[in-house]
């Protein structure tokens, strides 16, 4: 048997590779992976060298958003086994010039944009984790209610982890969402709390579930128009998107002229 | 005027623009990208039959503008909200002159609104003197995104922003519309933060705030803020046309906004140019909450006919045909309402 000279580097299929990376690049706002959402535009192998372009829905997309996405896509493919070299550049945005200097010049967010940088990168991160959880608590508790009409408003305060149903997407969710901000996972934690653990009383319950609803509403529908904006920006754009996660099943969008849901 | 199955509805337009965002207007990409943004808005949210070609939306001018907003004689009045972004276009992006020469020409149909932006320090206030003089302003339109030589934002709380509102209140200038949303956004201030508009709302009681595009894609915040402040109001600038594209998504958005604010304080526009008022007007009319989304109750013919025009009228003082009148509602001023409308149970 003849070993393997320690030389050789088997790269299967490096741009395989780098696709599954940026997989687990999320855009923060909408908290789905920039893959499904069909924000990489191209990605160009050459030997080690690896060369990735992004695309937003418009040019004036925020440019902290922007800049995030982009610069995790960096690092995400960066540390991609075999790759020697990477440059991500961002397309047709407002600030196209100065993200992709800043990160050719891996200058870091404060570099890039200098006195417009006031809040940190990572403020931005956990304020957008927050809302994920807020929209998966929402998402999973109405699921159960609409699963279960014996339950009312009044039983919602009470609710822990183990009254959701293992498995189920939107309880799979949910708990993901739960270790990303740090909160207890075992049964007989409670649902209805903030990222930070707290609860709302039990007569400020309902109000409590219906802003979280509308924080849903928020993502959900923001991601309903940036992913349409973005397919008429870029034609046939729409090829590269995937449809959006199962855990997120509540109502469709999109309904034809006899109101008929499609 | 509007008229379906035997209901009369007074139609305002409580956002339109006279624009020029043509080739030799632009100051730099910036300006192409800010118009292409708008069609692109524009081409994705329409019915087909309402999609114009690319070289009708850089610019109307007045005449088609009278013809696109009153031709038919369905909308009553409209609202002239000028944006400026001097830093994209040469000649601004709103046409001033042109758009006051047309609210002058028809006091009866138009109003037209100004802008002013804080860090144009003493001078603006200078400014903002002369032009509620000129303009006769009722009302301003403010764009907290709008670059600014270095500057790519602003905050309502800003200190010279605080005595733009103190002049405001001396002026008479009573209605604030303030845009939060799409198309620009500052870097780290977050054009869709409304944490500002709740500060000066509670600083300047006497002063309407509309938050044009309902705080989207941060209506929660919205709702959060205009539940506790009465002189918050909603715009539904770019949130009308979801109606076509997305109405369950509309119908969360006008359910969420009825029960948070109430039905006294929405405000219909198209936008225009962005999109027309007609089809707007009648799918907002034909609309109901879909069946199923039984978190809300269904849209009454008194909401319709508040939202379509009699709350802007109220704003701006608009004379309303005695016929076309409601009876004053006496529901209160703030906090969540119907709450029996928020039977979770069954969602």
């Amino acid at each position: 048997m003849t070993a393997v000279p320690a030389t050789t580097v088997v790269v299967p299929d490096l741009e395989r590779e780098v696709r599954a990376a940026l997989g687990g690049v999320v855009d923060p706002e909408l908290d789905e992976p920039i893959t499904d959402l069909g924000f990489v535009r191209s990605i160009r192998v050459d030997g080690a060298d690896v060369e990735v372009h992004l695309r937003l829905p418009t040019s004036f997309c925020a440019p902290n958003f922007a800049y995030l996405m982009a610069a995790d896509a960096q690092d995400a493919v960066a540390a991609v086994p075999g790759v020697a070299s990477v440059v991500v550049e961002l397309d047709d945005h407002s600030d196209s010039e100065i993200i992709n200097r800043g990160l050719a010049a891996a200058a870091g967010y404060r570099g890039t944009f200098g006195h417009e940088a006031e809040e940190s990168l990572d403020e931005l991160r956990a304020t957008f984790r927050r809302k994920a959880h807020t929209a998966a608590m929402e998402r999973a508790v109405t699921a159960l209610l609409r699963s279960d009409r014996s339950l009312s408003e009044d039983d919602v305060v009470d609710l822990t982890l183990g009254d959701l149903p293992p498995g189920e997407p939107t309880t799979v969710a949910l708990l993901r969402r739960r270790a990303t901000v740090g909160l207890p996972l075992d049964a007989g934690a409670p649902v209805l709390v903030d990222a930070d653990g707290t609860g709302p009383a039990r007569e400020a319950a309902a109000l409590f579930l219906r802003k979280a609803r509308s924080v849903r509403i928020s993502i959900d529908g923001n991601a309903h128009f940036c992913r349409g904006l973005l397919r008429t920006r870029y034609p046939g754009s729409g090829a590269d998107q995937v449809p959006r996660a199962d855990e997120r099943p509540l109502l469709p969008l999109l309904v034809d002229s006899r109101g008929v849901s499609s | 005027m509007y008229s379906k199955d035997g209901e009369n509805y007074f139609i305002v337009d409580a956002h339109i623009a006279l624009w020029d965002g043509r080739p030799e207007n632009q100051r730099n990409v910036h300006g192409k990208q800010f118009i292409d943004c708008f069609y692109d808005y524009h081409r994705n949210l329409s019915p087909e039959s309402e999609v114009w070609p690319y070289e009708d939306y850089l610019y109307q001018g007045g005449e088609r503008l009278m013809r696109d907003m009153f031709g038919d004689g369905m909308v009553d009045h409209a609202i002239f909200q000028p944006a400026r972004l001097a830093e994209f276009y040469h000649r601004g992006f709103g046409q001033t002159e042109e758009a006051f020469a047309l609210a002058q020409e028809h006091p009866d149909k138009l109003t037209y609104n100004h802008y002013w932006d804080p860090r144009d320090g003493e001078n603006g206030l200078d400014q903002l003197r002369a032009d509620a003089e000129r303009f006769t302003l009722k009302g301003v339109k403010l764009y907290t995104a709008d670059w600014h030589g270095e500057s790519r934002g602003w905050k309502l709380t800003d200190p010279m922003a605080y005595r733009y509102f103190e002049l405001c209140q001396e002026l008479g200038i009573r209605n604030i519309h303030i845009h939060k949303g799409p198309t620009i956004r500052p870097l780290d201030r977050d054009s869709f933060d409304v944490a500002d508009v709740d500060h000066a709302a509670t600083d300047f009681t006497d002063l309407n705030f509309v938050v044009e595009h309902v705080g989207l894609p941060r209506l929660e915040d919205f709702c959060w803020i205009a539940t506790q402040e009465p002189n918050v109001y909603g715009g539904l600038a770019v949130a009308m046309p979801f109606i076509h594209t997305r109405p369950r998504y509309f119908a969360q958005i006008i359910g969420e906004l009825l029960y948070w604010i109430g039905e006294d304080r929405i405000l219909f526009s198209s936008d225009y140019a962005l999109w027309t008022p007609q089809w707007l007007v009648r799918s907002f009319v034909d609309f109901q909450i879909p069946e199923d989304m039984t978190e809300y109750g269904p849209l009454t013919t008194e909401q319709k006919k508040k939202v379509l025009g009699l709350n802007a009228a109220a704003l701006y003082d608009l004379p309303v045909p005695p016929e076309l009148r409601l009876p004053d509602a006496g529901e209160p001023a703030t906090g969540p309402r119907q709450p029996e409308a928020a039977d979770l149970a069954s969602v």
